[in-house]
């Protein structure tokens, strides 16, 4: 057990070194830095009260009764009875610390215990604790406090101590989920190989995880307590001679006719609190957990950098790709170029297999020639050309007719690639009426005989069943019939046999040789797998790196391959015996893994 | 689908029984100064021990429960203790104004939220930016200060809209429509700043999915993909929000009413709570559990029929 150990204690090492880099992260973001710094001054002053007033919180004076700003001795002037509103708003700041460290404590401690519990122990307990967190979550808290003063007595810390059990359903989710990902992670299987205790795995492991995410949403908790008990403190719930910003923000309110300024100063002090707890807890969340993503932008088109010359292509060539460059930007700033100066023909009725292994750039030049790269990709340069018209640069509409009809696309993982929420049989209508614009009818019928055809048993029942009644190697049919459905051109194939069993692969195969001959498609088969290529395909070019390394007929490539990398992939297929047993690499990873 | 929507129903019972229940068991610890605040500071021990007597108060706890709740099922919540008043009419008539301010703006709420959040997270650049400000602005203003801040300027300063009271709707809408409106807005920031932030989330994930580039290969235009295949997918976690959005409200809503003296379920509530008016107390918890059984129903089902998968467990 030497191995897990290692990684252990690697894991450990890299946790303990990350935490002052946090630190240090955390007080170089101005927007943490001015948050933070606001909160410490307003609970310092808080915390110097009694050296920074000279009368009791409520002290009644009569002679200043809603005395003006700036009257000697009361420096924010008095309120309606005669009491200092200086006064009383560094014991409001007292009062909502309070609160705020009773609410967000309470909430804390519960819910980060039962999350623990919860994501920890069995299935039972956890349906027990999910249970009684979606009891408490489904109440209205502040009803609930309300009908309770006649048991709290309206006392704001008792209020406070029940409004944080109210809290804990969003943290004991946050921590649950936290640790349920933790809990089958490799170390914490070492430390049980090794022989740690259950309660030492939890404090030792899961508590270093589940910390960042607790951080931040105490910030939240905090926020909402303080703005929670301002709330019934305005209302009059509980004791009149608790100051407070809600009492004092009634007092301002009733006042309003009279003197407008009075509830300024505690709705300002207020405001300023809750917005730092709730900014700072912002700041936090990109510091701790990095940024969240971004929206794409859906339609627009793909990008390019450069208009693509005009190379010759001549009349047979359906697909001509030259000089292809794709982009992607780097966190740190500038582009990192996956795809490097490619250059592809198909020409029409050949089935081209492109080859290489995950990350070589063979899906983003299969994406690019129907333009649908992710939003933030981008052409350096190049030319795509189909039936001689070039592609780089085309809007989304100028692209939309040429998809379906006239380029066609089979993706790599059947199940992701149908909508869960629309039956089977609607997702392809929809496709193939937008393809081909004919009526609900035709299409429902193509549709029908289609699905017959890539060798669905009972037509029928799988159009009406939704993806998640029907098999992976049945959906990748349906898929399959969905991309040929409008009487494509060029077949995009990506993969269309990784995910599946190795029974229904050759099947699969077997059904697109025959599909590609009856309907004249062109083929362009992306894989990583020799086996498949040799089966199908008429050409072949071999990609590493974003670079075709060789190209050449089938036969060429097979019985004398030029390049190192090629005889290396060719060995592999002796190795092993056509099946991947690697799961599938999604799009995010196989680019996050350049 | 029955078999589902009885589920949930149970669900929602077995809610209503015990939120009733804890509320009666946490009750019943102040029975005693209830009595007190009933009969006022001269009241000796005897009368004292007479008044809950008379109430039923000293029998078993489970004993008084099951006879609230035999009464309840039945429609029967009594009386007020100081008004003498039926509970149940009183009730709803409070909640009907609640929910005359509650359920404007949870429709405004889901209007403006989607449109934010579609439109953001499909478009990105300025809209988006705007939209997360409206977001952070709705998160870090206090509803109390929004309350406060909107009343002073359209109402004091201004003089466009009433700053207090309420107008029934069958007495003169135009009035009621004005008597809700900062209401209305108040509720609708903090809930828009929750919901487009959710929406947004779900739809850039959606987006992000291998199915909407599949379908974009098909020919499909980018408006269907949102709308029909994006959103519908992303509507169901955002309609848990929803619901959630919902109980919240009702929470917001007692104070808001307070600062509009708008004459609501909250007033009443806190009335009721300060007097210790048991009966009226257990009548606003069973009607408040209620509804938000209902509301949680009807979330339940709207998701069985946006999600095929959740039909089945």
């Amino acid at each position: 057990m030497t191995t897990p150990s290692t990684e252990l204690l690697v894991t450990m090492a890299a946790r303990a070194t990350a935490r002052p880099a946090t630190w240090r992260r955390i007080l170089r973001d101005p927007q943490a830095i001015v948050t933070l710094a606001l909160l410490a001054v307003i609970f310092a002053l808080g915390l110097l009260t009694p050296l920074l007033t000279s009368h009791g919180p409520n002290a009644a004076d009569l002679s200043v009764v809603n005395a003006p700003l700036g009257t000697p001795g009361y420096l924010l002037g008095a309120d309606e009875t005669g009491r200092d509103i200086w006064t009383r708003m560094l014991h409001s700041i007292n009062t909502a610390a309070i609160s705020a460290i009773i609410g967000a404590g309470v909430a804390l401690v519960v819910g980060i215990t039962a999350g623990l519990i919860g994501g920890y122990f069995g299935t039972v307990t956890r349906a027990t604790t999910e249970w009684l967190f979606n009891l408490i979550m489904t109440f209205p808290g502040i009803l609930l406090l309300i009908i309770l003063m006649p048991v709290t007595g309206g006392d704001y810390r008792f209020t406070m101590l029940v409004f944080g059990v109210l809290l804990s359903p969003g943290i004991y989710r946050i921590v649950r989920n936290l640790v349920l990902g933790v809990k089958n992670e490799l170390y914490v299987d070492a430390a049980r190989v090794s022989g740690l205790g259950n309660l030492r795995i939890l404090s030792r492991h899961v508590l270093v995880v589940i910390r960042g995410p607790i951080i931040i949403a105490g910030a939240f908790l905090a926020g909402s307590a303080i703005a929670v008990q301002s709330g019934l403190a305005f209302l009059g719930v509980g004791s009149t001679q608790i100051p407070s910003f809600g009492s004092m923000i009634s007092s301002g309110f009733r006042n309003l006719y009279v003197v407008p300024t009075q509830f300024l100063w505690p709705s300002l002090m207020l405001g300023v609190i809750t917005a730092s707890l709730v900014l700072l807890g912002n700041a936090l969340r990109d510091i701790l957990e990095g940024s969240r993503p971004k929206p794409a932008k859906v339609g627009n088109g793909q990008r390019a950098l450069a208009a693509p010359g005009a190379p010759a292509s001549d009349a047979d060539t359906l697909l001509q790709i030259t000089d292809l460059a794709i982009a992607y930007p780097r966190p740190a700033g500038g582009l990192i170029e996956v795809v490097r100066g490619v250059n592809l023909s198909i020409g029409k009725g050949e089935v081209l297999g492109l080859v290489g292994e995950s990350g070589s750039g063979k899906s983003q030049t299969a994406f690019a020639s129907l333009g649908v790269l992710p939003d933030e990709a981008v052409i350096a340069r190049g030319s795509i050309r189909f039936e001689g018209r070039e592609l780089v640069g085309l809007t989304d509409a100028q692209m939309r007719p040429l998809r379906g009809a006239g380029i066609a696309y089979i993706p790599q993982e059947p199940m992701s690639n149908l909508d869960p929420s629309y039956r089977v049989g609607a997702q392809l209508v929809t496709g193939v009426r937008s393809a081909l614009s004919i009526g609900h009818a035709e299409a429902r019928r193509r549709v029908l005989a289609l699905l017959k055809r890539v060798g669905i048993a009972d037509p029928q029942r799988t159009f009406d069943s939704y993806p998640h009644q029907i098999s992976g190697g049945m959906a990748q049919r349906v898929l399959i019939a969905g991309a040929v459905a409008s009487r494509p051109k060029l077949l995009i194939a990506d993969e269309p046999t990784t995910a599946l069993d190795v029974t229904v692969q050759a099947e699969i195969l077997d059904l697109l040789r025959d599909l590609q001959r009856e309907l004249d498609m062109s083929v362009l088969l992306v894989t990583h797998n020799f086996g498949v290529v040799a089966d199908l395909c008429d050409r072949i070019a071999v990609m590493q790196h974003g670079v075709i390394v060789e190209s050449g007929t089938a036969e060429q490539v097979f019985a004398d391959p030029q390049h190192e990398y090629t005889r290396m992939l060719l060995d592999s297929i002796l190795d092993e015996s056509s099946l991947r047993t690697d799961p599938p690499v999604s799009i995010g990873a196989e680019r996050s893994a350049r | 689908m029955l078999g589902y929507i009885v589920r949930r129903l149970g669900a929602g019972i077995v809610l209503a029984l015990l939120v009733t229940f804890i509320t009666f068991a946490l009750l019943s610890t102040s029975f005693h100064d209830v009595a007190l605040t009933i009969l006022g500071p001269g009241a000796t021990p005897k009368i004292t021990a007479d008044l809950i007597a008379a109430r039923g108060w000293d029998r078993p706890l489970i004993v008084q429960y099951g006879d609230w709740l035999f009464h309840a099922v039945r429609g029967d919540f009594g009386e007020s203790v100081y008004t003498s008043l039926p509970v149940a009419p009183s009730v709803m008539q409070r909640l009907a104004v609640t929910l005359s301010i509650i359920v404007p703006a949870l429709l405004l709420t889901v209007v403006i939220s989607t449109f934010l959040g579609v439109w953001s997270a499909s478009r990105g650049g300025v809209i988006d930016r705007i939209s997360q400000g409206i977001s952070l602005i709705g998160y870090v203003v206090p509803g109390l200060l929004l309350a406060i801040g909107l009343v002073v300027l359209l109402a004091v300063q201004l003089k466009w809209l009433p700053a207090t009271g309420y107008t029934p709707f069958a007495e003169n809408p135009g009035a009621w429509l004005r008597s809700i409106t900062i209401p209305v807005i108040v509720l609708t920031v903090g809930g828009v700043a929750n919901l487009a932030a959710q929406v947004r989330g779900r739809m850039i994930d959606e987006l992000r999915r291998d199915y909407v580039r599949t379908l974009r290969t098909r020919g499909i235009p980018t408006s269907t993909i949102v709308i029909r295949h994006a959103l519908r997918n992303a509507a169901g976690p955002a309609l848990t929000v929803l619901s959630l959005e919902f109980i919240q409200m009702l929470g917001g809503a007692l104070i808001i009413e307070n600062v509009f003296a708008l004459p609501g379920y909250g007033s009443f509530a806190f009335n009721a709570s300060l007097q210790g008016d048991i009966p009226v107390i257990m009548g606003i918890a069973a009607f408040g559990v209620l509804l938000v059984t209902v509301v949680n129903l009807l979330t339940d089902l709207a998701n069985g029929w946006l999600n095929p998968k959740a039909r089945v467990h």
